[in-house]
């Protein structure tokens, strides 16, 4: 990427201290929502499916079984409203993106654990 | 109306106070210098023109090496005019991105990306043949009929038709100024501007 574009990147778009994210992992990320005036927080838990881009516009997928349905919710890193992620499993996979877990349910949706 | 050369250097994506995330463009304008001032009595029109970018002088050809050496600058690689520039300028004076204030609204002008010659479909958005059977086989992308044959028997001006498509000097109006950096000569404009990242751009104002 260009550089000077890295540079206005550093100087406009507050960091974010995110743990460091990989496709497999299963993270609870506290969404900030506005109601009106007042402020919560949501959780969204879930499977990372892939990180994308690069910079502040780079984005992560969360994939979660809501009820019976697959929900897909895709944040941008630089986020404002993201207030914290915690990595609550870490996975081990072959591949950088793991779109072959759409496809999966229930047992073999497992993803193996890594090892500390 | 004033106005500045500059560079685009690429997109990115900044997030307002509402935490909104907006696509925005990063140019680098400037600084300029004020090669010459054109007036009624010796032009026969009110312009400035200003110059951006450095040139080595062996690839500056002698006519306009005279020209920069009457303005007192090094030569430069691209020239503008601008008509009904609002401040008073003297040739040599330097123009910044301090011309522009974080909030008000430019003009970008520049040179969108060449596509080639194109069919209709890509130029003009046309629907093409809506059938790859009965009876088609080779104008899947073909425009159809061009107008009547025995009235009015002509082509009417300005059928859209196959042609260049691209690299063509477009003015996209209006883009907010979200962030103007001195320091680093950047404009940083809500939006989209016209043409690769590294071509000439001229911002209006």
């Amino acid at each position: 990427m260009n550089h000077i574009i890295i540079q206005v990147e550093k100087e406009l778009v507050p960091v974010q201290n995110l743990p460091a994210l990989r496709a497999v992992d299963t993270v609870t990320v506290h969404y900030k929502i506005r109601e009106g005036n007042k402020e919560r927080i949501q959780l969204f838990k879930g499977v990372v499916l892939q990180r994308s881009g690069n910079g502040v516009t780079e984005t992560f997928t969360v994939r979660k079984i809501s009820g019976n349905t697959g929900v897909e919710r895709i944040f941008p890193v630089a986020s404002p409203f993201i207030d914290k992620i915690v990595v609550d499993k870490k996975g081990v996979v072959r591949r950088a993106r793991i779109f072959y877990l759409r496809g999966l349910r229930g047992k073999s949706a497992r993803i193996k654990e890594k090892r500390q | 109306m004033s106005g500045i050369i500059g560079k685009k250097v690429g997109m990115t994506s900044i997030f307002t106070e509402e935490g909104k995330n907006v696509a925005c463009t990063v140019i680098e304008a400037g600084p300029c210098v004020v090669t010459q001032v054109r007036t009624q009595e010796t032009d026969g029109y009110e312009a400035v023109q200003l110059g951006y970018g450095e040139r080595k002088e062996k690839n500056t050809p002698a006519p306009l090496q005279g020209h920069f050496k009457r303005s007192g600058t090094t030569p430069k690689a691209k020239l503008v005019e601008f008509k009904s520039f609002e401040q008073e300028v003297n040739a040599g004076d330097e123009i910044t991105v301090d011309l522009f204030v974080e909030g008000e609204f430019v003009d970008v002008v520049g040179t969108t990306k060449g596509k080639g010659f194109q069919g209709v479909v890509k130029r003009h958005g046309f629907a093409g043949v809506n059938d790859a059977t009965h009876g088609q086989h080779n104008r899947l992308r073909a425009p159809g009929s061009i107008g009547g044959a025995s009235y009015p028997a002509r082509v009417f001006k300005g059928m859209r038709m196959a042609g260049q498509t691209g690299n063509a000097r477009r003015k996209v109006t209006n883009l907010r100024v979200l962030k103007v950096m001195t320091d680093k000569n950047l404009l940083v404009v809500k939006g989209a501007i016209p043409g690769p990242n590294g071509s000439y751009v001229i911002v209006e104002k």
